[in-house]
């Protein structure tokens, strides 16, 4: 069998090769039947288009992503991202309302453009929460030694419930303008949020590339057991990696918020831990831990945004959206199985590659 | 040639590659009925991946598999349970978290009214282990039962397919005693008389010439030859299996003869009173720096616990440890590590390699854990250290950056040892470093022990191999029942002191 090392093989062989995949037959689809899918237009000094549009609403999912595929290599797992994105943005709401502490909800004071607390303090302390429900799940799941699973499912249930408490059961609405920015608003014509991603994503590359955190996160997630006794301190590992992605929920929760220019304690973040989950395995990343690319989470989570949108673009039916989705979901996972992959093989009459 | 209806499996010109490797080229195997066949070779001769051919876990890119007079192909374990043939692996693939007698029967299990009949499960697998005298209860989980019991399940379960015409026990002796050993090769024999055809893997040497008929020896992928073990010399099945001249390993002992520590000064590792209740009664030790000092004594003796405990994996409840003279406070392996200690683990597999990783990442991990998280080593430097130590033990893979779980036992075992000696340890644990790797390997890691000990490194060296303690060490500390029962030094370390000291008469 010929060693190939040429750079196709090589790119083949790299995790974000299917994720790629994925989303090209996503955009080829596009090409044939959305009509100026691929169009950028400039208007009032901002990029505009379908494939910007995907980018901004893909912005909360990505920042989930990241943090998620680093609590999933370490073969775990957080329930609680969307619940934790509502508590970020109850948070953050309440402290702008500058209404708070009043009875009156719908006082003219209200829809002052005003805030009640500094911007930045608004903006650290939603993150400081959100990190600390990060900070809760870490040390249940390390210190307590429960399943990842039993113990973030506690702040997914309870977390809206703390956020209700926040909001005092309310929907807020925001009507302080600088806090649209983070969501809404274009810095050099680039949808502000695409920063706070990129901002993210490369803390998350260098914290995990740069340091030894991401070996440690990869050893941990293969095999606690060898890790130990290499005196990898495997307990601080795990609550690092839910206290990144409890601060990578508050991050998400902020930006949804401001998009929505609200915050609902009850629907913001809704089936937000789903998603990630979804793009960290279209990502390529194992459920069982290990290996991990951010870079193909995030790929992952473009797939599933590019694939919502595509289906508003088509014009499917809400209702069926749901259904088709899982239908495309499903076809990206077959995809990813060695074994249909030499079945499909096999049929089409391909020889079947050597693989280890 | 052997009669044509004598053969019961014909293997012609198996190959199989995986990346970077040729892990079998045109490799030629013949079973008899009633024989057991001696399957040799040093690490990454191929033995493990002909077995997995043969059992349909690899497939092969070239090759004619004959069972009974008709051509097969082996499509997955399963297959080739319903074949005929049952394996036991080298390494223990049973699910810890099981009963015994829910190992044994899986997916076996008798049923009555549509529901397992729990019962009756649980008196056949206790029937089944009965007759390899093994009386233990099969309702606990497997897990709470020593490596050599679990061994002895596997077996039990591969036996008890009652169709079982072949018969592959790959390393099945490399965690039983001498007793345990000689109750398997009594049902090889039964088997044997049955006409089961028993394809035998092992290192060592004595078993092969114990029970084998004939000998099949791989090197390198590639066939040596097929011998009739009456009519080959021990030295010269070394010598094929090698390929090269047999390593002295009178070497060892006599270098080792040579050196003897400074008695006078103080040792570098203390004990008093250490122990923890339940896994090892309290304890006296006195390891000097430039000594070897064995550990001999069954399975389940402590030796384990006693490694375990100085290596900080478990925490004393009772006692003392300095270590050059500093009391020890903290006990884990992250502060042992810093402390200068290092162990190489009994189980290589649950507890040494992270399978996924690369060889570098392997190597690294120990050193890079004792860094922390930030002093992080640039890959220039952590490709250095790999490749230092890929050299200085002979590691055999195709590049640092391989995934470790595609080396072979005895390499993996080495990048373990290259782990620690990264690390630069002043204290080495070394719990069976041995276990399951071939005779070059085994000569090698001796070497580099006694190596160890002339820099003036201490060492523990851990092995159910008698002989193989007695080389290495200048000290032997005698174990029984979680009980350091003894110490010899000098004349009293021989075979015969030790067994009877471990027989208590």
């Amino acid at each position: 069998m010929a060693q190939s090392n040429s750079l196709w093989n090589r790119f083949k062989a790299n995790q974000v090769f299917w994720p790629l995949v994925a989303l090209g037959l996503i955009m080829l689809f596009n090409a044939l039947f959305t009509p100026n899918f691929f169009r950028l237009e400039i208007k009032e000094g901002h990029l505009f288009g379908s494939l910007i549009d995907i980018l901004n609403r893909g912005a909360p999912l990505m920042i989930l992503a990241v943090g998620m595929t680093m609590v999933i290599a370490t073969e775990g797992v957080d329930l609680s991202v969307g619940a934790v994105a509502a508590i970020s943005a109850a948070v953050a709401t309440v402290l702008i309302n500058p209404a708070l502490g009043q009875q009156l909800i719908a006082s003219d004071k209200l829809v002052e453009n005003v805030t009640a607390t500094p911007l930045p303090v608004v903006i650290l302390a939603a993150l400081f929460v959100a990190t600390l429900c990060g900070v809760w799940n870490g040390m249940l799941v390390s210190r307590g030694n429960i399943q990842p699973m039993v113990a973030t499912l506690v702040l997914m249930v309870a977390g809206r419930g703390i956020a209700q408490l926040i909001t005092g059961g309310q929907i807020i609405t925001v009507y302080y303008t600088p806090y649209f920015v983070i969501g809404n608003g274009y810095l050099a014509g680039v949808p502000f949020a695409l920063f706070i991603v990129a901002g993210v994503s490369l803390a998350a590359w260098l914290l995990t590339r740069k340091t030894a955190i991401g070996m440690f996160v990869e050893s941990v997630g293969i095999n606690v057991r060898s890790s130990f006794y290499s005196g990898v301190n495997e307990k601080n590992i795990k609550l690092l990696v839910y206290t990144f992605c409890g601060f990578c929920a508050g991050i998400a929760g902020l930006i949804v918020s401001s998009n929505v220019k609200s915050a609902d304690a009850n629907n913001a973040g809704l089936g937000f831990e789903l998603d990630a989950i979804l793009a960290v395995v279209i990502g390529g990343t194992l459920m069982t831990g290990g290996r991990f690319s951010l870079l193909a989470s995030i790929i992952g989570a473009l797939v599933i945004q590019s694939m919502t949108t595509t289906m508003y673009a088509i014009g499917v039916p809400a209702m069926a959206a749901q259904a088709v989705k899982a239908v495309v979901v499903m076809a990206v996972i077959l995809l990813y199985s060695e074994q249909f992959r030499s079945v499909v093989g096999r049929v089409f009459g391909r020889r079947k590659e050597v693989r280890s | 040639m052997a009669d044509s209806d004598q053969v019961i499996l014909t293997m012609t010109g198996i190959s199989r590659a995986f990346p970077g490797v040729q892990a079998l080229q045109d490799v030629d195997f013949n079973l008899r009925r009633g024989e057991i066949h001696a399957l040799m070779g040093e690490n990454g001769a191929g033995k493990s991946t002909l077995i997995k051919v043969l059992t349909g876990v690899e497939h092969p890119d070239s090759g004619v598999i004959t069972l009974d007079g008709k051509v097969v192909q082996v499509k997955s374990p399963q297959h080739a349970q319903e074949l005929g043939i049952s394996t036991v692996y080298q390494e223990i693939n049973l699910c810890p978290n099981l009963t015994v007698a829910e190992n044994i029967m899986i997916g076996r299990e008798p049923h009555r009214a549509g529901r397992i009949d729990w019962k009756a499960m649980n008196r056949q697998a206790r029937e089944i282990l009965l007759r390899l005298d093994v009386d233990i209860d099969v309702t606990q989980t497997l897990g709470s039962y020593s490596v050599a019991i679990q061994q002895m399940a596997a077996i039990v379960r591969a036996l008890d397919i009652t169709s079982a015409k072949i018969l592959i026990l790959d390393e099945p002796t490399s965690s039983l005693d001498a007793y345990e050993t000689d109750q398997l090769f009594q049902v090889m024999r039964k088997l044997k008389s049955q006409g089961t055809a028993i394809i035998f893997i092992t290192h060592f040497i004595d078993q092969v010439y114990e029970i084998s008929d004939r000998i099949t020896v791989l090197r390198n992928g590639k066939l040596v030859g097929v011998y009739d073990t009456d009519a080959l010399p021990q030295l010269e099945l070394i010598s094929n299996m090698l390929g090269r001249i047999v390593v002295d390993l009178d070497d060892v002992s006599r270098h080792k003869a040579a050196r003897a520590h400074d008695a006078s000064a103080d040792p570098l590792m203390q004990a008093r009173g250490l122990g923890s209740t339940g896994a090892i009664d309290p304890f006296d030790l006195d390891l000097y720096a430039g000594e070897v000092m064995g550990f001999a004594g069954l399975l389940g003796s402590g030796r384990t616990e006693i490694a375990n405990l100085l290596f900080g994996v478990d925490k004393p409840d009772q006692g003392t440890l300095t270590l050059g003279g500093q009391p020890v406070r903290k006990f884990s392996p992250l502060a042992s590590i810093e402390r200068g200690v290092a162990l190489s683990p009994e189980d290589r597999k649950a507890a040494g390699i992270v399978d996924d990783l690369s060889v570098r990442e392997n190597i690294v991990l120990a050193i890079q854990a004792s860094r922390g998280w930030f002093r992080y080593l640039s890959s220039a430097k952590q490709s250095e250290i790999a490749d230092k130590y890929i050299k200085l033990l002979n590691i055999v893979t195709p590049s640092a950056e391989q995934p470790v779980k595609n080396l072979s036992g005895g390499n993996q075992q080495k990048v373990i040892l290259a782990r620690w000696l990264a690390t630069n340890p002043q204290v080495l644990i070394l719990d069976e470093p041995t276990r399951g790797i071939d005779v070059g390997a085994k000569a090698e890691i001796q070497k580099l022990v006694v190596a160890l000990a002339d820099e003036g490194k201490a060492c523990i060296f851990i092995s159910s191999e008698l002989e193989e303690v007695l080389r290495c060490s200048n000290k032997v500390v005698v174990l029984r029942d979680q009980e350091k029962i003894s110490e010899l030094s000098g004349d009293e370390m021989n075979e015969d002191v030790i067994m009877r000291t471990i027989a208590g008469s």
